[in-house]
């Protein structure tokens, strides 16, 4: 992406495009800035904000509520394993490893969705916190409570992608900025299950699993579903499958107020 | 960057200052203009047109096009699952089964959804894969997860209706932990070159055009090739 060559070109039709900016100085500065310091080609945030200046109207605050709320769950997701990291139980060594870096993705993804709410004029939500009285003394329920976040933020994510339909912040699509986190998210919970001894995927038993577990996996559909677009897949196709397998292969949405309930991640954040 | 599923009749239409202002309300405008910064693409080269499998347009299309990839991964998960190779273990074996599994009741789900509009059933050509080692399958695997997660990841923006989105993110997830597992199983950190480590994009999953993802899996479409050019791009 050369953002020199979209200002050349949009002040071929809009001569005024640099007075859009804040100033034709400080937009150059800006971005030779960005430029020296090799950001500029993944710079999606930057440019939305550029353009929602220039050009914006204001996001709708349904949109900054659900970027807000995923920034929740993010910040929930951090701080637990900043949690875990400083309980300095995690054995070292490939464990260690993969907690490191899921933390790692979860301060990026607090900073992505931080930076693009306030590049839409919202207002990011701060201080979400794990609940430090619920979190657990021994590695082994720590990472019950790592796989029980993980599956709920994948469930969330997939929650809230119809509201993201169409909507942008300049030139990146939001929702496939969503779907990005999901797919990362699906990674980490696929691998703290393996951590555990689990399935990567979810079978229809985890439904019934005592907190924190089970309730991740129940709600309006849940996991255990195997009825899909109105097809029961274990009486419908014309090879019938197992409800485990059935239930397996597709994963299901949690509801915003599901997420936020008390059983869920709702009782873990302070 | 990773948005360059556009196409190159759009960018060569000339702005004009009205028609800028038309669409500078609409939530495409900036989005098209970053593509208009974006390089020029190469383009699949058109062949023989009696072997370009065409799977259509709108959401018809993308629901054929992740229908054309699910059959590409269970027909590979089939043929190791047949061959019960030595090299892979009774649990491994077992990891497999349901991989299958899962990939085919995904693939006859599709076929029942879309009915008459369906793309047929396809062979596949899997002559670029060593079935014959460890690395081999276990590395085809991991091309086809991550490819799908990342066609996956970039199809959901192209779809016009919140049922199909639903649906396709359902699936979405099941193939990223397929992907973590066999990265799992490569002994690979299980996010390795899959989430961009640094920069504006930290954090985020892959994510690949149709354009992109066939050009990727043409190997296994030989000798046909895939046109996915009617499919929406924005």
């Amino acid at each position: 992406m050369n953002i020199f060559r979209i200002i050349e070109q949009l002040s071929e039709v809009d001569s005024d495009v640099l007075g859009r900016f804040d100033s034709r100085r400080a937009v150059f500065k800006t971005l030779g800035d960005t430029a020296k310091k090799g950001a500029l080609a993944a710079a999606p945030v930057f440019v939305a904000s550029l353009f929602q200046k220039a050009y914006g109207q204001t996001t709708s605050t349904s949109v900054i509520d659900v970027l807000n709320y995923a920034l929740t769950l993010e910040l929930l997701e951090e701080d637990f394993y900043a949690k875990m990291i400083a309980a300095n139980q995690v054995p070292a060594g490939a464990p260690a490893g993969a907690i490191a870096l899921i933390k790692k993705h979860e301060t990026a993804h607090v900073k992505l969705l931080s930076d693009t709410i306030t590049a839409l004029k919202g207002t990011p939500v701060t201080g979400k916190k794990f609940n430090p009285a619920k979190f657990p003394a021994d590695y082994t329920t720590q990472l019950v409570v790592a796989q029980a976040l993980e599956d709920t933020g994948v469930r969330a994510y997939k929650g809230q992608a119809g509201a993201l339909m169409g909507q942008m912040a300049g030139a990146t699509s939001l929702l496939q900025v969503a779907l990005q986190i999901h797919s990362v998210e699906a990674r980490h919970a696929a691998h703290i299950r393996t951590m555990r001894g689990q399935s990567p995927w979810i079978p229809a038993s985890d439904s019934s699993l005592p907190e924190p577990l089970g309730p991740v996996y129940t709600g309006a559909i849940p996991e255990s579903n195997v009825t899909q677009a109105g097809y029961d897949l274990t009486k419908q196709l014309p090879t019938p499958y197992s409800a485990t397998d059935a239930a397996a292969a597709f994963d299901e949405i949690l509801t915003k107020d599901e997420v936020l309930a008390s059983s869920r991640a709702g009782g873990l954040v302070i | 960057m990773s948005e360059s599923g556009f196409s190159s009749s759009f960018l060569a239409r000339t702005m004009r200052r009205r028609s800028f202002f038309r669409v500078a309300g609409a939530t495409v405008a900036a989005s098209t203009l970053v593509l208009a910064g974006c390089g020029d693409d190469s383009e699949i080269k058109p062949t023989d047109p009696g072997t370009v499998i065409s799977i259509g347009s709108g959401e018809n299309g993308l629901l054929n096009y992740v229908y054309l990839l699910e059959q590409l991964e269970a027909a590979f998960y089939q043929k190791v699952v047949d061959a019960k190779p030595a090299f892979l273990s009774a649990t491994e074996l077992a990891a497999f089964t349901d991989l299958r599994d899962h990939e085919v009741i995904h693939r006859e789900f599709f076929k029942q959804l879309l009915g008459s509009n369906g793309i047929g059933a396809f062979e596949f050509n899997f002559s670029s894969v060593t079935f014959s080692t460890r690395e081999g399958v276990l590395g085809a695997a991991r091309t086809l997860e991550d490819l799908g997660v990342a066609a996956y990841n970039g199809a959901g923006k192209l779809i016009a209706t919140k049922n199909t989105l639903n649906l396709l993110g359902k699936i979405a997830s099941v193939e990223a932990r397929h992907a973590a597992l066999i990265h799992d199983l490569l002994g690979l950190d299980p996010f390795a070159d899959v989430v961009e480590a640094s920069g504006a994009a930290a954090g985020l999953g892959a994510v690949l055009t149709p354009k992109q993802v066939v050009t990727a899996a043409a190997s296994f479409f030989l000798p046909y090739t895939v046109d996915v050019s009617s499919l929406p791009t924005a």
